[in-house]
């Protein structure tokens, strides 16, 4: 018995149930899209360099903050803080990817590297909510991954075109879409007493470094510290 | 549709590094144990990444914010559906906003 992967009806079952359960961050998602859009024609870009900006960073954070560094005029564009900025900011990936591991056997860990382009905050945080219950699969994270790569790309692009007409989220209360998303995630994935102590001190350390360091480095901070004191706590009630 | 070799340069860079970041932490996954302290330390990085991404919005944020907010977690609390929490999330921080600035 062979199990060849893409054609099965397995694979295309679990690739849509991941495009669905990815549906209502896909909602926030399109409507960041179009707002990004929107800023980049603002900062000059064209539409080519949304194209391969979108299609190829695929990186919503990086790419609002590199709006902020764009230049129309090529010649004094700043290639070096602008590629060290997506960087940074996107540092926060190796703590979320490191955490699909399971979803790959060593045999197939080349596609695996493939398939962590589609990584969002957004389709991490459904697929590892689903990966609690044991419902998710590597297609589930492509299909989570492939519906919001499109979406995003599709609406920069509409934004691009359209202009000036959504200029600011927070007037349809949609800035809250990210906050409600995450929050409800979190709490979904409540375990038992185990989780206070790294979600507290995750939560205490982001809240104290978003005030003493810029950008968002505060994620990457509360994230490391968070999960190593419930590490921690863990080895100490092991050891009593 | 044109691009400057300067735009290309910075985009085709971001992208690269980017793709690096992303791959880098399932490659570097790979090389940690299973079991013990590394383990469990994976373990709690998906929430405490959460909690950490979530607590400065909701510590900055204005009442507004905070109504909605507990609003968010009762409804999902309640019927366990991410799309109706979020969605009376946004519906409640724009009737407070409304209410707390008119």
């Amino acid at each position: 018995m062979t199990v060849s992967a893409p054609a099965s009806p397995r694979f295309a079952d679990a690739l849509l149930a991941g495009a669905r359960a990815c549906i209502p961050v896909v909602i926030s998602v399109a409507a960041y899209g179009l707002v990004w859009g929107v800023l980049a024609r603002g900062a000059g870009l064209s539409t080519l360099e949304v194209l391969l900006m979108s299609g190829l960073v695929f990186a919503g954070s990086a790419q609002f903050v590199a709006l902020d560094l764009w230049t129309p005029v090529p010649a004094s564009l700043p290639i070096g803080p602008l590629v060290l900025a997506a960087l940074i900011v996107n540092l926060r990936y190796l703590l979320l990817t490191a955490t699909l591991r399971p979803l790959f056997r060593p045999e197939t860990q080349g596609r695996g590297v493939m398939a962590m382009f589609f990584v969002t905050d957004e389709t991490w945080a459904i697929t590892v909510s689903a990966m609690a219950k044991g419902k998710a699969s590597a297609a589930f994270l492509l299909g989570g991954g492939l519906l919001t790569y499109s979406s995003w790309l599709a609406t920069s692009l509409v934004g691009h075109a359209l202009g000036s007409a959504i200029d600011d989220p927070s007037r349809y209360g949609l800035d809250f879409a990210f906050t409600a998303t995450f929050l409800a995630l979190l709490l979904g994935m409540w375990k038992g007493k185990g989780d206070i102590v790294p979600w507290l001190v995750a939560a205490l350390t982001a809240i104290v470094s978003a005030r003493l360091v810029e950008g968002s480095w505060y994620i990457l901070i509360g994230g490391i510290v968070g999960s190593l004191a419930g590490a921690l706590a863990e080895r100490l009630r092991h050891a009593d | 549709m044109q691009i400057s070799p300067e735009a290309l340069i910075a985009i085709l860079g971001m992208a690269l590094v980017t793709f690096v970041v992303k791959a880098g932490g399932l490659l570097l996954a790979n090389r940690l144990p299973e079991h013990g302290f590394a383990a469990n330390w994976l373990r709690h990085i998906p929430g405490a990444v959460l909690a950490a991404l979530v607590a400065p919005a909701l510590m900055t944020g204005s009442a507004a914010e905070a109504i909605a907010a507990a609003a968010t977690a009762l409804v999902f609390i309640l019927s366990r559906n991410l799309l109706l929490a979020m969605g009376m999330g946004v519906v409640v921080v724009y009737f407070a906003r409304l209410w707390l600035v008119g």
